[in-house]
């Protein structure tokens, strides 16, 4: 599998975030990363890729944003 | 666990906004965040109704509230740049919108639980133009990225909220104070305020939006925040059915009119500029309180919408809705479409004239 999409979704407001993984989520079936600042838009992309049939793992980078990697639940 | 979250505060929402009726405030007005905003453009003098003008200590609440919930929670963030001007302008139309319908979003839940049959009008006119916002969406419609500011950006807005409850407290004689009307009628202080504070807090905790309620309803098809709004209607139609403020129907209702095609019109613009913006009104004033520049832009539009419309007239009232209102309010709903269309392209190409040409730099 080539190298995992990555989403900037950073400073975008309500609810440009989730639109956005939608949508990369069409195109990019296996998952992809994205990267948020703000804790609203961490929790709506959790969200929704919850009731897409995703999982969601996120880590804190040095710039204190939000790395969320979404991936095919197995 | 979420859900709940939300629904509770729903719930609070809702017995704080007939108890505050029960403390002083006007009746189906325990909240509303655009009266209480026009109140204190009123308070502030900025316009001269003399029944609207009181500096409502429960907007101070939302934003100082928020604020201290998100320092505590470490979610404060200075932020903004994301379209400013076009935020303070789009916020005056939500307030045009709002003043004819007479009430926020959160109002017209009130209103309906308390029999009030005029918001279900605006209801259908509120989803209607969150419809027409969530097009705009899907064509990829956005004001841009905000970025990361100076801490300090953030403290202007809970410290402006600071200012204004000093004042309403200190009373010096350039603020204004109703002796009659709406503005008149107001829980004590303290109440107010440890309202507004409570209000503030759940909101920012559980992003409660009666915009985003049904955005993402005809968006994603998700009824997260659908339950928040539930939770009002619920808590507000058994406080109201107990206090026996409950009336079915159209007529005579509290600070309402019954001209069913603006108040449809009304809430259809505030339905649709608020999801431009990417909350309703109490979301905006919770966001400012966070450290978002941006919500606050929205915060002042709202304030001088308010001033705006009651110093041209435009403002309803339980007479029903002047010719200058309705017209207001059309040029308010073209505004909004004109925004919409603009900012759901990536840029315009216009013609720059360089410092240093191409010719000249060779």
């Amino acid at each position: 599998m080539s190298k995992a999409y990555k989403l900037d979704v950073r400073g975008l407001s309500c609810p440009e975030p989730v639109i956005r993984v939608k949508k990369a989520l069409e195109t990019n079936k296996g998952g992809l990363t994205v990267l948020a600042d703000s804790f609203v838009a961490a929790e709506n992309i959790r969200r929704l890729v919850g009731t897409l049939g995703y999982q969601c793992k996120t880590d804190t980078n040095a710039d204190d944003e939000f790395v969320l990697t979404i991936t095919k639940e197995v | 666990m979420e859900r709940k979250k939300i629904l509770l505060s729903g719930l609070l929402l809702g017995f704080l906004g007939v108890i505050l009726v029960r403390f002083g405030n006007p009746a189906n007005m325990g909240i509303c965040v655009a009266c209480f905003i026009r109140d204190i453009a009123g308070g502030l003098g900025l316009h001269r109704v003399e029944t609207v003008q009181y500096l409502r200590p429960e907007i101070s609440g939302f934003i100082l509230g928020a604020f201290l919930i998100a320092l505590f929670s470490g979610e404060f963030r200075a932020r903004g740049g994301s379209s400013p001007l076009l935020r303070f302008l789009i916020a005056m139309a939500v307030m045009i919108g709002a003043l004819t319908f007479l009430g926020c979003p959160l109002r017209m839940v009130l209103r309906l639980a308390a029999g009030d049959l005029n918001a279900l009008v605006g209801l259908v006119g509120f989803v209607f133009g969150i419809f027409i916002g969530v097009q705009f969406l899907k064509k990829g419609f956005s004001l841009g990225r905000s970025q990361r500011l100076h801490t300090a950006n953030g403290f202007a807005m809970p410290l402006l909220a600071l200012v204004v409850l000093i004042l309403v407290v200190a009373a010096p004689v350039f603020i204004f104070f109703s002796e009659s009307g709406p503005a008149a009628a107001r829980a004590p202080l303290l109440i107010s305020l440890a309202a507004g504070l409570i209000v503030g807090i759940a909101v920012q905790r559980t992003r409660l939006c009666q915009v985003g309620c049904f955005r993402d309803l005809i968006l994603i098809k998700d009824p997260h925040l659908l339950y928040g709004t539930i939770g009002i209607f619920v808590a507000a139609l058994v406080m109201n059915l107990v206090f026996g403020y409950f009336k079915l129907g159209f007529a005579e209702q509290p600070v309402a009119h019954t001209d069913g095609l603006w108040n449809f019109i009304g809430l259809a613009v505030v339905g649709l500029g608020a999801t431009l913006l990417g909350g309703c009104p109490l979301r905006q004033l919770v966001l400012s309180g966070e450290g978002d520049t941006d919500a606050a832009m929205s915060v002042l539009g709202l304030l001088a919408g308010a001033a705006f419309a009651h110093n041209f007239g435009l403002a309803a009232s339980p007479a029903g809705v002047s010719s200058a209102g309705k017209i207001g309010v059309l040029i308010a709903a073209a505004f909004l479409l004109v925004v919409g269309f603009a900012f759901s392209r990536s840029d315009f190409n216009v013609k720059r004239k360089g410092g240093i040409t191409h010719e000249q730099s060779v």
